[in-house]
């Protein structure tokens, strides 16, 4: 229960006098508390910094370590006040969680200091409010993360029984664990370069033949740049077929970009073997022999900025589309308004629109090669409107692209949409469980027969236990709850329970009583059914999702929600009942004495179904048609 | 003109254009008919800046501790706690209705309990404000805590009375009712139905209506609960929540 609302509880106990003319059944005894002296300021002394507030303050919150009895151990009895040997500066916000309910991470706190007090003073880091919730995962992400890289430095030497696969991929994913790895690692580099050299020199004209033409080298010594060409590709195809060897997915490493990439740098040369030289296909060859140029991607396993400089454009893909969209829509406009102003001129090279589009992109670009100009007036006109406007177009996204590249840079590719994710499923799963946590409570109490030692007397034996296990705050709330059960003669049930109870009655295949209900299937988990239609506060409805396998990241305990069907209530299935109840470990065999205590007085409650209790005679109770209206205790009998 | 954010700035930026250019009304709605299709299509910002600055500004202060001891039944000390309470959950010094139906919600956490907080927003703002300030939640507490039996019941009847009529119907009755077993929720033991309100409302009336007019007046409503021996048992029940 938040803290504030721990102030309300008194109101909310005195509204429930509303329901005391309607209710049908005598109402449970109210805990009562016997040290009145509840108003009481506490100090505590953090290394000698005082800070002072009510006891009730710190008792709302029964299970942390100031709520609770623990704090006792810490009690100095020369100076009355708790001491503790902690940080005082993290006491604060510790103590203003217990204030206002809400619990905050200071950002320019240590996060592994933090955790540590957190842990002493016994309340979870989960219950960390919205506001800074974010902020400590994204904060305690990175320190397991860097813990996590320290250990992985630590552990490169070789693991024992690696396969020979195993190694093979870990040298070629990280090259500097062993000497091999950074051989192969620089003799590939060194051959890419080579490959991409010889390519270029291949094109450079040397040395005049007679017949007075300029030859490039490629032709002039084909022997040694075909040599060169062949060993350049021997090695990347031997290393492209280890690869695949000791990949460990292999489909998944030949979907890949890198091994694209190598596939496409390497295919050129065997199309090439394989074609002879003819002459209607030497065309489609020498297109060919321009993916060569792609050997010069594969330096990108070399160079972490490449890599990131290609993610940033894939994740930018959306400023990129803008621009070229706007880019495309500003060609075609000055395009066509250049052509149809230049149409007039005579010799105008503005032959159609499409030719006007070169003009208007070396104009946009502010290149400006000079091989079309406008002649006409309003052709100059435009063409510098046309200008101005490049700038413009082109300078909007590019920041965007940029201020891109850095972020990605610094953050070293980490995959900021996988953490958003997490961080929004554990804040819903949060939610719900502060949520259930207060209903689990109660019916956990229940369970353990609490409730029902209240009704039978206010004794002191009771009492005692009953404070042994829950604080005041929680047994008046439950009290609360336990009256207004007696009020509408309903029981509240653990999710768990109703799903049982519905198994088993499904099991035996009886008729449905409730067609209402039963149209209720798969709903979206709402408590009330009924008032779905009302837009539902999402406090009082959460509990009941079945969204629960992300619990696992938090300790409390979670409920699980199984699929809702009508539960049978039919009186020839009151007997399954109580074999239902069977599997509930209850501790208590008072209930039913229970039962039979509070039968008597009410005119209109019927019979209990507990076998043991006769059916009391009920002369003036009006009949009611729905059996199901029982109270069917539940307890092993 | 950029594009209004508010639908009562459109407007107003639409008369100031209208005055300016002497345009007719029609060309401009025609002009610009594609900007009020984004503008309605676009969700409605609440006016929530403005509610919270009203509600901000009005920064209640309740009556001197003196006067409040003398119109109700606590001791100084007891008006000491409770207004600490108050003021921790309310700083502004008054309840409005949500945050009302939000603190009372968190006591019931399996049903909805924001019907049957509306019906004790509506009790306990007794002057029919819109807010329970302190001195309204001191008074009705006051009355339930440490007032007499014949107090007790009369509140609870204004309860009940939804439209403070002096009479309760059996659609008042049924909706109270219905908002009670809206706390309890789904999951609760025997499973709820359709008709079990409105049986608890035949019970209660069966009880309580000895005229058998449909209508149970205050008269009617005191009368039976002082010969209900449950019902005097329960009323004392909170005697000690303070």
């Amino acid at each position: 229960m938040a803290a504030g609302v721990a102030a309300w509880l008194p109101f909310a106990r005195a509204a429930a006098i509303g329901w005391m003319p309607v209710a049908n059944l005598p109402m449970p005894i109210a805990p009562t508390n016997k040290n009145k002296h509840q108003d009481e300021l506490i100090i505590l002394n953090v290394s000698g910094r005082r800070f002072q507030t009510w006891r009730n303050t710190l008792d709302r919150y029964p299970d942390t370590l100031l709520g609770s009895s623990e704090k006792e151990f810490f009690f100095n009895e020369e100076t009355r006040e708790y001491f503790f040997d902690r940080d005082p500066d993290v006491f604060r916000s510790i103590l203003n969680f217990y204030r206002t309910g809400k619990l905050h991470y200071p950002r320019y706190e240590c996060i592994s200091a933090y955790d540590e007090e957190l842990a002493f003073f016994g309340i979870i880091p989960e219950i960390i409010s919205d506001c800074c919730y974010e902020e400590y995962k994204d904060r305690k992400r990175e320190n397991a993360e860097r813990l996590m890289d320290d250990l992985e430095d630590n552990k490169d030497s070789k693991l024992p029984n690696m396969t020979f696969r195993e190694t093979m991929w870990r040298a070629f994913e990280n090259p500097h664990t062993s000497t091999m790895a950074l051989v192969f690692y620089y003799v590939t580099g060194f051959f890419i370069a080579i490959s991409v050299i010889t390519n270029v020199v291949e094109t450079v004209p040397c040395g005049y033949m007679p017949n007075q033409r300029d030859i490039p080298c490629g032709e002039r010594y084909t022997e040694a740049f075909f040599c060169m060409d062949t060993a350049c590709v021997m090695i990347f195809t031997v290393e492209y077929l280890m690869r695949l060897f000791a990949a460990p997915s292999r489909y998944r490493f030949m979907r890949s970009v890198m091994s694209i990439i190598d596939v496409v740098a390497i295919l050129p040369y065997y199309i090439g073997l394989v074609m002879t030289n003819n002459e209607d296909v030497s065309g489609a060859f020498v297109t060919l022999r321009v993916f060569r140029v792609f050997r010069i991607f594969k330096f990108s396993r070399h160079s972490q900025g490449l890599r990131i400089l290609g993610y940033t454009l894939k994740s930018c893909a959306s400023e990129l589309g803008f621009l070229l969209f706007s880019l495309t829509m500003a060609i075609i406009i000055f395009a066509t308004v250049m052509f149809y102003a230049e149409k007039g001129s005579s010799s105008s090279k503005f032959t159609s629109i499409p030719a006007s589009f070169w003009y208007t992109i070396v104009t946009m670009t502010t290149l400006g090669y000079g091989d079309m100009v406008p002649k006409t007036i309003a052709g100059k006109i435009f063409g510098s409107i046309c200008s101005l406007s490049g700038v413009l177009v082109i300078a909007l996204p590019v920041p965007v692209i940029v201020s891109n590249f850095s972020r990605i840079y610094h953050q070293n590719q980490r995959a900021d949409k996988r953490r958003a994710q997490k961080v929004q499923k554990a804040r819903l799963s949060r939610m719900r469980i502060s949520k259930s946590g207060s209903s689990s409570a109660f019916l956990h109490s229940k369970r353990n027969g609490l409730n029902q030692s209240l009704e039978l007397t206010g004794s002191l034996e009771e009492d005692q236990q009953l404070k042994k296990t829950t604080s005041l705050l929680e047994s008046q709330h439950h009290h609360l709850l336990h009256c207004l059960e007696k009020t509408t003669n309903h029981e509240f049930v653990d999710e768990r329970l109703y799903e049982q109870g519905y198994m088993q009655t499904a099991l035996q295949n009886f008729p449905s009583q409730s067609p209402s209900l039963s149209s209720e299937e798969g709903i979206t988990g709402t408590c009330c059914s009924r008032r779905t239609k009302k837009s539902m506060q999402p406090l009082s409805a959460t509990h009941t999702h079945s969204h629960t396998h992300n619990l696992q990241e938090l300790s409390a305990l979670h409920i699980q929600c199984g699929e809702r069907q009508a539960l049978n209530t039919s009186r020839s299935s009151l007997n399954l009942m109580s074999d239902e109840s069977g599997s509930l470990n209850c501790k208590s065999s008072g209930l039913v004495t229970t039962a039979i205590i509070t039968i008597p007085t009410p005119p209109s409650n019927n019979s209990r179904a507990s076998p043991d209790a006769p059916p009391p005679p009920n002369p003036d109770a009006p009949p009611l048609p729905n059996p199901g209206n029982d109270v069917v205790k539940i307890s092993a009998l | 003109m950029s594009v209004p954010v508010k639908r009562t700035q459109w407007d107003e930026d639409l008369s100031q254009f209208r005055k300016d250019h002497g345009l007719s009304k029609k060309v401009l709605l025609n002009c610009c008919l594609v900007r009020r299709i984004i503008s309605w299509a676009s969700p409605k910002q609440k006016d929530s800046v403005e509610d919270e600055l009203e509600l901000s500004a009005a920064r209640h202060r309740p009556e001197a501790l003196e006067q409040l001891e003398a119109q109700t039944r606590f001791s100084r000390k007891e008006l000491q706690i409770l207004y600490r309470g108050f003021k921790n959950e309310c700083p502004s010094g008054v309840v409005n209705e949500d945050t009302f139906k939000e603190i009372y919600s968190q006591f019931f956490p399996q049903g909805d309990a924001s019907t049957y907080a509306h019906f004790l927003f509506d009790a306990f703002d007794t002057d029919h404000n819109g807010s329970v300030s302190f001195e309204d939640f001191v008074m009705g507490l006051s009355i339930l805590l440490r007032g007499t039996v014949q107090e007790k019941l009369n509140w609870a009847f204004n309860l009940y009375d939804i439209n403070k009529d002096g009479y309760i119907t059996k659609e008042e009755m049924l909706d109270i009712i219905k908002s009670i077993y809206d706390m309890m929720g789904k999951c609760t033991y025997p499973t709820l139905k359709e008709e079990t309100p409105r049986q608890h409302v035949e019970i209660f009336f069966q009880k309580m209506d000895k005229n058998r007019d449909g209508v149970v007046t205050i008269d009617e409503f005191i009368d039976c609960c002082q010969n209900d021996e449950n019902i005097m048992k329960s009323m004392q029940l909170f005697e000690n929540v303070i």
